[in-house]
């Protein structure tokens, strides 16, 4: 870390505006849907076209009022609709149907851990507002192209406290919302295809100082790594820029991944004045105790409460269960694998070991909800028990599970094909001994000479005799036997 | 001697074709051409759709033949304001703007229109994006007024309220923001009606104010308004805003006497510098009223000269948002981009705005501000609170209330057109009712020295329009100033 | 003055209206007029008033969460001043 980090502090603030999963868009009948055609997911409404009305999808309210008790805030019972007024090309009527002075949430708080211990970050508020369409540049030299399918397409914005202090902490606070939003239902979290957008409010001060130094917003980043190494740089730019006694300046700037800074937005539009005003087309939002109980009773287990019973339930450490439960797909393919062959601590291993592995080599991290696993839960329940009934040794297992990779067979198929079944047959087992000790009459007399070590030496020839198939405990005890008669 | 198809009321229009001795065919023919005498001079509308009509027209009475249950309107050509937007013909607010802009939906009243049968005939000229007192502001030229061509039709609702006086068509829809079907209803001596805000959806109405606006009917009588008021009122899960109760038998509130009314009459509604004539007829009216078995009594609404100032930083406010949407991208008249985006949007919006709708956005966007929020938009929703509690008091006392329309009647031309205040002004009986969202009713009540209509405004509380319309009709069936008729002009064929 | 020329300079920034110099000058006396007659309402005592925002006392309704709508894109796009296939075509935007 820079030296200059060490005399200042960061204070980061996150705002992250978070697509719903409702199967149409908050203010009309459109398709909320990725992937159509330009402009195919479009009606009058969400194309801003004159006389037009918006007509509330409830499901948007359901699902930022599951976000605003799993998160702990307050829930407005009247909350209201704001015009934030501005011009650009992607939002259609010159206006975002927003909230402002009167939130659906407000409060509540995360717990995040990084490095060793748990720090609380609250938030400010939760609101809703539409999405605007997309802009496309470069598509021709001296145009930009616009397309308003994602117009209207719900939002949740979720805005921090600035309390946050490094780029580790950010990153933590922000796996944890994407995580939680993914488990609520209410968003994929895909943040390659900007679902799940986050930008910072950035501002070093010195050390123990208690006013704020100049906020910085920095916006464009479309991974974590982004979000993280966005966050380093620009407090490192801060820190220096004081350091040398130059000025900041209140600004946007962009992340620029490629080169891998920041830079300042080149509009001179820099000074909003958004005008917001109640919405004149849409009356307060009143939620009755009925609806929120409702919602209420309906939450799915949240990440830290499913941590916690995959320690008590399943005995496995806590570390195992942070990371499984890290994602709402990945815990509920352990709880499958489970639930189809008892054995937690092995499902675990080999989810922690080698599912994972894979899932970083096949670079599905990011991905919204992984439904591709590399074995499905069935199989890897199915290997496991293969194991534990003493049918396959674990490193056959191993064997089995690469085959699986490639393989739509049960792994007892590919077990019985290759002829992988473990050998726990004493007499044969016996047979092979007696063949090993024979052909190496002196290793058999340093070993009686005082030479144990040597036992590793004689169990290696009998499982390469057997084709690494010989049961090992079953070796290891007739061995024994053997050698110390 | 038989009356001329085009001087039938809505009502009589509709009898006839009901007993087979015209056809919509033949109304609309007439309207027509009636039109094409007489708009050259008036110039009520911006769009005429004769192919439209007449193919409807046709339909209509291929339907009537062969026995299909016919609608309440049905075979009647209707105009309607050109900022309600009409499937597949062109609708401009009366904006350059939007000169070309063919919508590809109906408006919520237009649909209804279009079950109930009516015909749509063309789209009425008004104030661009309807703002305006005088009809002045269309980028397609002013209407005239038909009981005198150098005067005001009254805005913004002008085509709509001329389309009636000239016999043009037999109904017409218009829209009121702070007066706009009222205040060309009084000039023009028609009837004209604002619903209660909420009663009548504003889907596919291009909004000014939109927690002003509401769709209106304009008749030669008070029956004609509650037949349209009947068709084009009631919820519409388009607009949110648009509530959720039933539509009462507006006909069946038309009984014809006042006996038992109790109406108000707000002591700041008769203020200096008033036209003498224009409150010599109100009060002449509420002596007929009073004659019919109405009572009358004083009362008083003090926050009344609050609500011209209230009203225009609102409605600007509004505008401004609801305007931003006109930057030349999806739709409308876009101008040369000299400068890149920036000057997309100033240049579009610079060439395509009239000066009155440039400066209510100025206004608006100001009033919205940082730093002036509170002093001016704030505060006049306060205003609006006062104003509304004002008729909240009196509706506990009388049913309805009774006034003039505006100080005067109709002005000239260019009158008012280089003091936008001295306009606004004109406002100054018709947006309490507005901000409070109340129904009222005008309707003719006399003529002053130069021949000019006089109008009464009867109020009613939320949700009274059969109070208002009973009220009116009384007052209608006892008087023949709906009766009277314009001038031809001058050339056209009577 | 309520407002001069800087401020209306400003307000038409924001609202993207270019004026030309007559219309600014136009504008600087209508609106100082008009803001000086607003003016009237600090006459009023609001303390404690209520801000009005809509005049009926009503709820945002609320649809089901529902396609309904196809797509129409033609009939949509038919009204753009500048195409570019399905998209709407615009002066290159520069972040
Ligand atoms: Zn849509």
């Amino acid at each position: 870390m820079n030296p200059d980090l060490d005399r200042y502090e960061g204070v980061i603030g996150l705002e992250v505006h978070a697509e719903m999963l409702t199967a149409s868009k908050i203010f009309c009948g459109c398709s909320a849907a990725f992937g159509a055609p330009p402009n195919d997911n479009t009606c009058p409404v969400c194309l801003g076209m004159p006389g037009v009305l918006p007509v509330l999808n409830r499901r948007v309210v359901e699902f930022a009022v599951r976000a605003g008790l799993a998160i702990d805030c307050r829930i407005a019972r009247r909350n209201r609709w704001a015009r934030k007024n501005y011009f650009y090309p992607d939002l259609c009527k010159g206006y975002q149907i927003s909230q402002f002075e009167l939130p659906i949430c407000e409060g509540g708080y995360l717990d995040i851990h990084v490095d060793e211990t748990t720090k609380r970050v609250h938030l400010t508020r939760i609101h809703m507002e539409e999405d605007t369409g997309k802009n496309i540049h470069d598509a021709h030299g001296d145009s930009s192209l616009v397309d308003f399918n994602r117009s209207g397409v719900p939002l949740l914005e979720i805005v921090s406290e600035p309390e946050m202090s490094s780029p580790a902490e950010a990153g933590a606070y922000l796996r944890k919302l994407r995580t939680l939003v993914q488990y609520l239902g209410i968003c994929d979290g895909n943040m390659e295809e900007g679902s799940f957008r986050c930008d910072a409010n950035v501002s070093v001060r010195l050390r123990g100082a208690t006013e704020l130094g100049v906020k910085v917003e920095v916006k464009n980043m479309n991974s974590f790594r982004a979000v993280e190494k966005a966050i380093a740089f620009e407090l490192e730019r801060q820190a220096d820029t004081l350091d040398d006694g130059g000025h900041l300046v209140q600004e946007t700037r962009l992340w620029d991944a490629d080169r891998e800074e920041t830079r300042s937005m080149r509009s001179k539009e820099s000074a909003h004045d958004y005008r917001y005003f109640p919405d004149p087309d849409l009356p307060p939002i009143i939620l009755s105790e009925d609806f929120i109980e409702t919602i209420r009773r309906a939450l799915p287990e949240l990440p830290d409460a499913r941590r916690e019973r995959f320690v008590s339930a399943f005995g496995l450490p806590a570390y195992d269960a942070e990371v499984l439960t890290s994602r709402r797909d990945l815990a509920e393919y352990f709880e499958a694998v489970v639930a189809a062959h008892g054995n937690a601590k092995a499902a675990s291993n080999w989810i922690m070991g080698d599912i994972i592995r894979l899932i970083h080599e096949r670079k599905l991290d990011d991905a919204p909800i992984i439904t591709d696993w590399p074995v499905p839960a069935a199989n890897l329940a199915a290997l496991i028990a293969l194991i534990d009934e003493g049918t396959i040794s674990g490193k056959i297992a191993k064997t089995v599970f690469e085959e699986m990779l490639t393989s739509d067979e049960s792994p007892r198929a590919i077990v019985e094909r290759k002829g992988l079944v473990q050998m726990s047959d004493e007499s044969a087992i016996q047979a092979v001994i007696d063949e090993v000790l024979a052909a190496s009459p002196d290793k058999v007399a340093e070993y009686r000479g005082g030479k144990e070590k040597l036992q590793g030496f004689f169990v290696g020839q009998v499982m390469k005799a057997t084709g690494g198939k010989a049961n090992p405990p079953l070796v290891n005890k007739l061995l024994m036997a053997k050698l110390k008669a | 001697m038989t009356t001329p198809l085009h001087d039938l009321t809505l009502a009589e229009a509709s009898a006839r074709l009901r007993d087979g001795s015209v056809s919509s065919e033949d109304l609309t023919e007439a309207a027509l051409a009636r039109i094409a005498a007489t708009d050259e001079t008036w110039h009520s509308f911006i769009t005429v759709s004769a192919d439209e009509a007449r193919a409807t027209a046709r339909a209509i009475d291929a339907q009537r033949q062969s026995g299909a249950a016919a609608g309440v309107l049905a075979g009647i050509p209707i105009a309607v304001k050109d900022v309600i937007a009409t499937a597949g013909i062109r609708t401009t607010a009366a904006s350059k703007l939007l000169e070309d802009f063919v919508p590809p939906y109906d408006a919520t009243v237009t649909t209804r229109l279009k079950n109930a049968g009516a015909v749509i005939i063309g789209k009425a000229n008004c104030d661009e994006f309807a703002m305006g007192s005088s009809n002045e502001n269309s980028a397609y030229g002013p209407t005239r007024n038909p009981w005198d061509p150098t005067r005001v039709p009254g805005g913004s609702s002008g085509g709509s309220a001329t389309a009636i006086a000239g016999r043009q068509a037999y109904g017409s829809l218009g829209t009121d923001t702070g007066g706009s079907i009222r205040l060309p209803a009084a000039y023009c001596g028609v009837v004209g009606m604002k619903p209660t805000y909420g009663r009548v959806s504003r889907y596919g109405v291009i909004a000014y104010a939109s927690s002003l606006d509401q769709v209106g009917p304009f008749g030669r009588t008070v029956e004609d308004c509650a037949r349209m008021l009947g068709v084009i009122a009631g919820h519409d899960p388009r607009d949110s805003t648009s509530v959720d109760r039933p539509v009462p038998d507006y006909h069946a509130a038309l009984g014809g006497d006042a006996a038992g009314l109790r109406i108000g009459v707000p002591k700041e509604y008769f203020i200096d510098g008033m036209q003498p004539a224009v409150e010599g007829a109100v009060r002449a009216a509420l002596d007929t009223l009073g004659g019919l078995g109405a009572t009358t009594s004083d009362v008083s609404l003090p926050h009344t000269s609050y609500a011209v100032a209230c009203y225009y930083i609102l409605a600007t406010a509004e505008a401004s948002s609801n305007l931003g949407r006109y930057d030349g991208i999806r739709y409308g008249a876009r101008q040369a981009a000299d400068d890149g985006l920036a000057s997309l949007y100033r240049n579009t919006r610079a060439l395509g705005f009239g000066p009155e709708v440039k400066r209510r956005i100025m206004l608006g966007t100001y009033a919205l501000s940082a730093g002036y929020y509170d002093a001016y938009y704030l505060k006049a929703q306060k205003v609006r609170t006062l104003i509304r509690q004002d008729f909240d008091r009196v509706f506990a006392d009388v049913d309805v209330l009774a006034t003039p329309v505006a100080p005067t009647t109709a002005f000239r031309l260019a009158e008012k057109t280089s003091d936008p205040l001295a306009m606004y002004l004109v406002d100054v009986f018709t947006n309490p009712a507005s901000l409070a969202g109340l129904p009222a009713i005008v309707v003719p009540c006399g003529r002053d020295e130069a021949g000019m209509p006089i109008g009464l405004q009867l109020i009613g509380p939320p949700f009274g329009e059969e109070l208002v319309l009973r009220a009116a009709h009384a007052f209608e069936q006892a008087t023949s100033w709906h009766r009277e008729r314009p001038p031809e002009p001058a050339g056209a064929a009577a | 003055m309520k407002i001069g020329p800087d401020d209306i300079r400003t307000v038409a920034r924001l609202a993207r209206l270019n004026l030309t110099p007559e219309e600014e000058a136009s504008m600087v006396t209508t609106l100082d007029a008009i803001l000086t007659y607003m003016e009237t309402l600090n006459a009023l005592d609001t303390t404690d008033i209520e801000p009005t925002a809509h005049i009926i006392d009503l709820e945002t309704p609320w649809r089901a969460d529902e396609v309904t709508n196809e797509a129409n894109t033609e009939a949509l796009l038919a009204n753009a001043p500048a195409r570019d296939g399905n998209h709407f075509r615009v002066p290159k935007i520069i972040d």
